[in-house]
């Protein structure tokens, strides 16, 4: 390959330094963004979930109105010649004869098509960045096959020049998983696509973080000649003996709390800081994003998922889910699929182009993802392939309704569809404006919205991000890096 | 490792010959719209007309609204408008869409990779860690790979199959194939010599460019010096001792005569200059792979007549040697006068041939204009790589590779309703239509898939 993919397995890993923050407390449970850990006070029944709290602020924007665009909600309806309002963050209303805000900044949309901002749910931009070099590599902790202690959101580097370049694909969204190099390779981090000199300040506000596990090839590659896992079998043990001390890690807290409840002196167990990310993940305040191909495993990994009550939220890169698309449906899983990625590795061999629809057709919840940093500037392309490819077998799908596969589905996989992911009234205000069917490739994100700010305009170069590392790159020239790139 | 693993290859070698899904080249599947099967045909085959579609020949019958195709022999033997149709020939009516010669994709590993990451498939990588000029590809084409139907049925025809970069400056020999339903695809071989300048990215143990710039000179010197006393290679004093092995300098012999290309993987622009320096200097025919800051030297490819392989959707600065990548890539170079060839996703370009018209789709987005994108992937490879006389546009005498789209080809949403290659209609099928097949009916679970 010319290009790297973006799943690399470094053996070089880095050195993850985790320092706790002073002396043992425990820190309880946020309930909101915004409240800081100085707060701590009371212990709380509940493993703690907000160490690096999000600083996220949506920036200032005025009252906006889009007039005359084709609309794809998101909700499986298209409107046509439809006008969306955007005021104070937030979706306010979308659909014909629109009032004009007052002092509204009034954008035609004749011909230009408008969708929910693009959701990435599987990306490695800023943990496995551009430049892509061993000192930049810093998504798989490859030093033992279960991490869960480690957090894609403490490698994350906010400079990454990819970041922009999805924005300009119209991505407002994305999920930041560690790589699959490891059975547990720790938690991802769900971030909005603004420009930030911190990861905290892209952190998506209330979002759950999600639990990086993998199937397969990847780990045993990695660890058959480390001790192990060497093989599937291998894998399957590896993380039902991680929950089962996480599940007895839970136990043992949930009888010190009990304890201290009733009064009784008694002391905390010793924090560790992988089986506390396990416990919250049997709790439920975790979900699992786990990557998997095949299909007899992700039904190996649902019956995992079962006996020790942890929820699978979707099965990644599930180039197979085609084959037990019923199976997902009925356990409620989602399928994150490629378009047309196949045969690079033995577990990809057997994807199909129409995978994606026919998992849809199927009834459950099927959508796109990238895994690649040139692949999230055009997911509205990749959905097109797979749209195609479901319309050449037979299958009646409408641009209405494959546009979920980039803004709902992801949304709902990472427990944010309350916020994002469809053009409904009181939700963010992550809108694209498109210059004509998003499925063309001939179309490009023109307008890009965050909160109801404008943060990308093709035809603005001042409205067009550029990170500190390309700053002053190629000397003398005009163009040096920026969203439009 | 070794013998266990060709005791591994045999059991799958004779895996393979039983696999009915292999088998499908013989299997007497239906033409969409003829009564030709995919089967031998015999040496004189009635003739094929291809009726009412936008013909875009690149050629000399240019573009035609409403015209025809006629093919006899695997040949193309008349374009134009209005074309007699004769007794017993097979008619595809194209409807009014639009019809190109079959697509090239310049550098894949079709043939010769089946999976990237089982090696036992893959021979596309050469071992030596020094110099592997004389690793040729054609000596490893394997027609029944899965991934020539899979790859022809999106319309790719001809292909520019090629090595892959490994430790050494040179690192072996391109071949042109094509994909069509026969036992020998090779169309040429010998069609460049690949090599690199400049790092690979962070696994590279190739060491520094001075590093790299000696030894690619030396190569060459020391080929120039073989050719010079060929005859005297294994006398005294003769040339022996060089380092370079002689199987090498044997590989290298039409490239310093000029006669074939020098394929240079490069992405930075001051060694794309360098390059063209060196190979102006000593008359080698010059290709670029790569080229991702091509445009920023696009005066002086365009000077030299160099014609380079790009990936046009590559626009970050994966490396500091493509600090400059852009979208505009492609259309800058093309504005320039470069002769532009596209390559298909590049992570894996062979499993990717079929997105060779999004690359060109994405090049015509940002700037490209839409007819020197669709001669990217036809016209100008042929001419590029030596096969301009039998494809690469439709015109009379040339073979019959063919293209008929339900829409615009280089649109991420068509797709070829026809595909014939070397006049044979292909049969729109390939192991990954039989998996759509086989699971797209979940519902009925009377017998397990298997029986399906």
């Amino acid at each position: 390959m010319l290009q790297g993919k973006g799943m690399p397995i470094w053996g070089a890993a880095a050195i993850v330094i985790v320092t706790l923050i002073g002396a043992w407390a425990l820190i309880p449970q946020m309930e909101g963004p915004g409240k800081s850990a100085s707060t701590v006070a009371v212990v709380k029944d509940a493993f703690p979930n907000d160490e690096f709290p999000t600083t996220y602020k949506r920036l200032a924007s005025k009252p906006t109105i889009i007039q005359n665009a084709t609309i794809l909600t998101g909700t499986d309806k298209e409107i046509a010649e439809a006008s969306i309002v955007m005021q104070d963050g937030k979706i306010i209303a979308v659909g014909t004869d629109l009032t004009v805000p007052d002092g509204a900044m009034i954008i035609d949309g004749k011909g230009k098509f408008v969708t929910p901002g693009v959701i990435d749910i599987h990306s490695h931009l800023g943990v496995y960045p551009s430049p892509s070099e061993p000192a930049t590599a810093d998504g798989n902790e490859a030093t033992n096959p279960v991490t869960a202690n480690v957090r894609a959101e403490n490698s994350v580097w906010p400079q990454d020049p990819g970041f922009s370049r999805a924005l300009a694909g119209g991505v407002t969204t994305l999920e930041i998983l560690p790589g699959s190099a490891n059975l547990i390779g720790g938690r991802s981090v769900v971030l909005k696509n603004v420009a930030a000199r911190t990861v905290q300040a892209m952190k998506f506000p209330d979002a759950p973080y999600g639990l990086k596990m993998a199937c397969g090839e990847n780990p045993k590659r990695v660890y058959g000649d480390k001790g192990g896992p060497s093989t599937w079998m291998g894998d399957v043990a590896g993380y039902r003996a991680a929950f089962a001390k996480a599940d007895a890690y839970r136990h043992k807290w949930r009888h010190y709390w009990k304890a201290k409840h009733a009064g009784k002196d008694a002391d905390p167990p010793d924090r560790d800081l992988g089986l506390e990310t396990l416990a919250l993940v049997l709790d439920k305040k975790i979900a699992v994003q786990m990557h998997c191909y095949r299909a007899d495993q992700m039904a190996t990994m649902i019956d995992v998922s079962k006996e020790f009550g942890f929820r699978i939220a979707a099965f990644h890169h599930a180039t197979e889910a085609y084959k037990v698309a019923d199976l997902l449906r009925e356990n409620n899983i989602c399928a994150v699929m490629w378009a047309d990625w196949w045969g690079f590795k033995m577990e990809a061999y057997d994807a199909v182009p129409a995978g994606l629809a026919m998992v849809d057709a199927a009834g459950a919840c099927a959508m796109i993802h990238s895994d690649d940093p040139i692949g999230i500037q055009r997911l509205n392309q990749e959905v097109a392939k797979a749209m195609a490819a479901g319309r050449r077998i037979g299958l009646k799908i409408t641009r209405a309704h494959a546009v979920a596969w980039m803004t709902r589905n992801p949304a709902k996989a990472l427990g944010i569809l309350d916020k994002v992911g469809t053009l409904e009234k009181g939700k963010m205000a992550d809108v694209v404006m498109w210059s004509g069917d998003p499925f063309s490739v001939y179309s490009h994100a023109e307008k890009v919205f965050i909160d109801g700010a404008l943060l990308y305009d093709r035809d603005d170069p001042r409205l067009s991000p550029r990170s500190d590392f390309e700053l002053g790159q190629l000397p003398g020239r005009a163009h040096t890096g920026g969203a439009g790139q | 490792m070794k013998p266990a693993t060709l005791i591994f290859t045999a059991a799958v070698l004779c895996a393979f010959a039983i696999s009915p899904a292999l088998a499908q080249g013989d299997a007497p599947l239906a033409a969409p719209t003829g009564d030709v099967t995919a089967t031998q045909l015999p040496p004189t085959t009635p003739p094929i007309i291809i009726r009412h579609g936008k013909i875009y020949s690149l050629g000399a019958a240019g573009t035609l609204d409403d015209g025809d195709i006629r093919i006899d022999n695997g040949k193309i033997t008349a374009v134009g408008k209005n074309l007699s149709v004769p007794a017993g020939a097979t008619v595809i009516d194209a409807k009014g869409k639009p019809v190109t010669p079959g697509l090239m994709a310049s550098y894949t590993q079709l043939g010769i990779q089946e999976i990237e990451m089982v090696n036992e498939t893959n021979d596309s990588e050469g071992d030596s860690d020094i110099n592997t000029a004389a690793f040729d590809v054609a000596d490893a084409i394997n027609p029944n790979s899965t991934l020539i139907p899979i790859a022809r049925i999106a319309g790719v025809t001809r292909s520019l199959i090629a090595p892959e970069p490994n430790n050494g400056v040179f690192f072996g020999q391109a071949a042109v194939i094509h994909l069509g339903d026969s036992n020998d695809l090779l169309v040429k071989r010998h069609a460049g010599v690949f090599a690199t300048i400049g790092p690979l990215g962070a696994d590279t143990q190739r060491g520094t460019r001075p590093d790299t710039w000696s030894l690619f000179r030396e190569t060459l010197n020391d080929a120039r010096e073989y050719w010079a006393q060929r005859a005297g290679y294994h006398k005294p004093g003769g040339s022996r001792d060089q380092r370079s092995k002689r199987i090498d300098l044997e590989a290298l012999g039409p490239v310093i005569r000029g006669e074939e290309p020098l394929i240079i993987y490069a992405n930075r622009a001051s060694d794309i200059r360098q390059i063209i320096t060196y190979c102006t200097a000593n008359k080698l025919k010059l290709v670029i792979l790569g080229a991702q800051e091509g445009w920023m030297a696009a005066t002086e490819l365009a000077k030299a007549d160099v014609p380079v392989i790009v990936d046009a959707r590559l626009n970050l600065p994966n490396s500091f040697s493509e600090i400059g990548a852009t979208l505009q890539n492609a259309a800058r170079m093309d504005a320039a006068g470069v002769r532009v060839m596209f390559m298909p996703a590049s992570d894996d370009p062979a499993q990717y041939a079929r997105t060779i018209t999004q690359v060109a789709g994405n090049a015509v987005a940002n700037g490209m204009p839409w007819a020197h994108a669709l001669a990217a992937i036809t016209k100008v490879p042929a001419e590029v790589w030596g096969i301009g006389d039998s494809y690469g546009t439709l015109d009379p005498g040339k073979d019959a590779d063919i293209v008929v789209w339900d829409g615009d080809p280089l649109e991420v949403t068509s797709a070829p309703t026809a595909v014939l290659i070397k006049g044979k209609n292909i049969p729109l099928v390939s192991r990954q239509t039989a998996l759509q097949e086989r699971y797209k009916n979940l519902s009925d679970k009377t017998m397990p898939f298997a029986y399906r």
